[in-house]
């Protein structure tokens, strides 16, 4: 009986984090229609599939660094410098009459300085027992650097059509950068439930020391896991060049606060080692819902940027009265969780 | 007097090492870098990262970690400049008390999330972050202000010597600088709240089940920064004589990085001030060398954050790894040698 009770429970507990967030997503949208008569239309959810994408990509890219209890604050730069190395191999190869070998070859190398960067991070991370954060600020201050070093702070245009139709194009119908985004998700919900790494990554996020005592190499994952990170990234960041035709350093800088957002608000486990990707995902249509919905009411972007942060404050607040609420009455509730200012210490080395 | 000389311990040792290696090579290779006037310039413009250091290493080893402080301090900085204007302008006193009035009201919301709702520190301050800002540039449209009370913009010189490049001066927020890194040092050194800082920091239940009230103790570490923040903030106006709403932007990213290359451990418990200055004078002399070379104002931020990685990459942490692993395997050859 106790473990029906048991086994059953993270099912209902799932299930009824998706059927919050479902209804947080209908009142959203309800609202949003009832105070701009153009919000519920074919034409704001044509414009909400095409900018899912660039954001969505950018989270599943902070996705995988939380869920393991660390953090990547150089998502954004990364899919900046990753860009920037699709526009190169572009213009090398000929700008906007480059032909489709030019193409595959400029999106593999766009692809390999992701992982590359995304290794020497992890590498960092793993290898030294530096803190993500400060390992990620550094690599962050280093990439915005460097790609303001290359550029001089400008931008880089001028791409065939076939780049543009990746960003602007559809299929069937359907927004080829969503395509991308379905096939990423795809990829990511397998790579954590299906594989070994993905076990090893939770497992590293719940606690690392038990981890490595358990016989895996937590040096070589961590290290994975900043790689596949940096994939992403490029993956945000082919796609972001495609859709603006233009490549900048600075790009979705502002997505940084907004994707660490759509992960605790999918119910990640700040500290790592909980998470689930279709919480995730439905958490980002619900935040792209209400850039939207401000963009079309006519909101100033500075008070946008305030309302976010407000937003990230609410969803915790609600976090934890919420978790506080279920375990009132519970007998012995100890404080499993490590208590705010001991933020990341077990993982310290 | 032993007492008062600071120990160097591992990184601060190496964090030295690696600032003599430059001041040497950059006095070497420029004839501007080691005068007077350079090195009173450099002391004069790290002054406002350094006051924000203080504050910064308060809340590291208190175990936090605040990405807010310097949007904070242009939110200080408007509000001080407002509220002077409104009555009648002020002096330095009333300056000074709401510069900290201010910042430590700011620090004080940081503190309340954190505390009162269990919300990790990051979360919050980069939601206090995007909040502050976003309503500073929301209320003030981006709009500077130039028109500042007399007092706050004339230049307060302390020292000057007249040398054959020029007059090299030390400038008040030089002396604040001073002030706030010895009352910063006295919190943490020389008061039982600094240890109950310190003890919070390496182990938060252990230190409540001492009996130490972890809510107070929340309040003094952010509220210490954003104190800090408002002086830095009132500096920082002081010395470019002007309030830019972006000013700041961008410079907590900064000053952390240097903080925690200075051996301040992200998770609490562990920092020096020593250290925290030497990781800015660290960056600080860098970007000056840069600037005296004449490279390319846009290869600065490259450099520093190559030079941060490096420094983590090479830290006192890793280098004593090596050094076991070399042990290690000089122990085992011999032992197989001995086995021969």
């Amino acid at each position: 009986m106790t473990r029906a009770l048991t086994s059953l429970f993270p099912r209902t507990a799932a299930a009824s984090e998706i059927v919050g967030l479902v209804v947080v997503l209908l009142a959203l949208m309800a609202l949003f229609g009832s105070l701009s008569d153009r919000f519920l239309t074919g034409a704001t959810f044509s414009s909400i599939a095409f900018q899912l994408p660039e954001l969505g990509l950018l989270t599943l890219a902070m996705f995988i660094p939380i869920l393991s209890g660390g953090l990547n604050l150089a998502i954004t730069f990364s899919a900046n410098i990753s860009g920037l190395v699709l526009a190169w191999v572009i213009t090398w190869g000929g700008g906007a009459d480059a032909g489709l070998g030019v193409i595959v070859l400029a999106v593999v190398a766009a692809l390999a300085s992701g992982v590359v960067i995304g290794w020497a991070l992890g590498a960092i991370i793993a290898y030294t027992g530096a803190h993500p954060i400060l390992a990620s600020l550094a690599m962050m201050i280093f990439l915005r650097g460097l790609g303001e070093f290359l550029t001089r702070g400008g931008s880089i245009s001028g791409f065939p059509p076939a780049i543009s139709a990746l960003g602007q194009g559809t299929v069937l119908g359907i927004p080829a950068p969503l395509i991308v985004f379905a096939v990423c998700v795809g990829l990511w919900a397998l790579l954590l439930n299906r594989t070994r790494l993905g076990f090893s990554i939770f497992m590293l996020g719940s606690n690392p020391e038990a981890t490595r005592y358990s016989g895996i190499d937590t040096r070589f994952t961590l290290t994975m896991i900043y790689a596949l990170s940096g994939f992403m990234c490029a993956v945000a960041g082919i796609i972001m060049a495609s859709r603006f035709n233009s490549v900048r350093v600075g790009h979705g800088e502002a997505y940084l606060l907004i994707t660490v957002l759509a992960c605790f608000l999918g119910r990640v486990d700040p500290f790592g080692g909980f998470g689930r990707v279709s919480n995730v995902v439905l958490a980002l249509v619900i935040l792209q819902i209400i850039g939207s919905g401000l963009n079309l009411l006519g909101t100033n972007q500075h008070l946008a940027t305030a309302l976010w942060g407000g937003i990230l404050l609410s969803v915790m607040v609600a976090r934890y009265l919420w978790s506080r609420r279920g375990s009132v009455g519970s007998v012995g509730s100890v404080r499993t969780k490590p208590s705010p200012s001991t933020l990341h210490q077990g993982k310290q080395q | 007097m032993r007492r008062f000389l600071p120990r160097l311990t591992g990184t601060e040792l190496w964090l030295s090492a690696v600032i003599a290696l430059i001041v040497v090579g950059l006095s070497a290779t420029t004839d501007t870098f080691f005068t007077l006037v350079n090195l009173f310039d450099i002391l004069n413009y790290s002054a406002v990262n350094i006051i924000f250091a203080a504050g910064l290493l308060v809340v590291l080893i208190a175990g936090g970690i605040d990405i807010s402080f310097a949007v904070a301090a242009s939110v200080v900085q408007y509000l001080l400049a407002t509220t002077l204007m409104q009555f009648g302008g002020g002096n330095w006193v009333s300056g000074f008390a709401l510069a900290i009035g201010f910042g430590a009201m700011l620090g004080a919301v940081n503190a309340a999330m954190i505390y009162h709702f269990r919300i990790i520190s990051i979360v919050v301050t980069i939601a206090t972050f995007n909040l502050f800002f976003g309503l500073l540039m929301f209320a003030t449209g981006g709009v500077s202000i130039y028109l500042l009370p007399d007092w706050m913009v004339d230049r307060v010189v302390l020292f000057e010597q007249e040398t054959a490049m020029g007059w090299a001066e030390i400038t008040l927020p030089v002396a604040v600088m001073a002030v706030v890194v010895f009352a910063t040092w006295l919190l943490l050194r020389r008061l039982s709240f600094g240890r109950q800082l310190f003890a919070m920091g390496d182990n938060t239940e252990g230190a409540r089940r001492l009996g130490i009230n972890i809510g107070a103790m929340h309040y003094l570490a952010y509220c210490w920064l954003g104190a800090c923040a408002g002086v830095a903030g009132l500096m920082q106006a002081h010395y470019a004589q002007e309030v830019v709403p972006n000013a700041l932007y961008g410079r907590e990213l900064e000053v952390l990085a240097a903080v925690v290359l200075g051996g301040a451990r992200l998770g609490g418990g562990r920092g020096t001030l020593l250290g925290a200055v030497l990781g800015l004078a660290l960056i600080a002399i860098t970007q000056n060398g840069l600037n005296l070379l004449g490279i390319s104002p846009y290869a600065f931020r490259m450099i520093v954050g190559a030079i941060i990685l490096i420094a983590i990459a090479m830290s006192a942490e890793t280098l004593g790894l090596v050094n076991e692993k070399l042990r290690r395997f000089k122990a085992s050859a011999g032992q197989t040698g001995v086995a021969k």
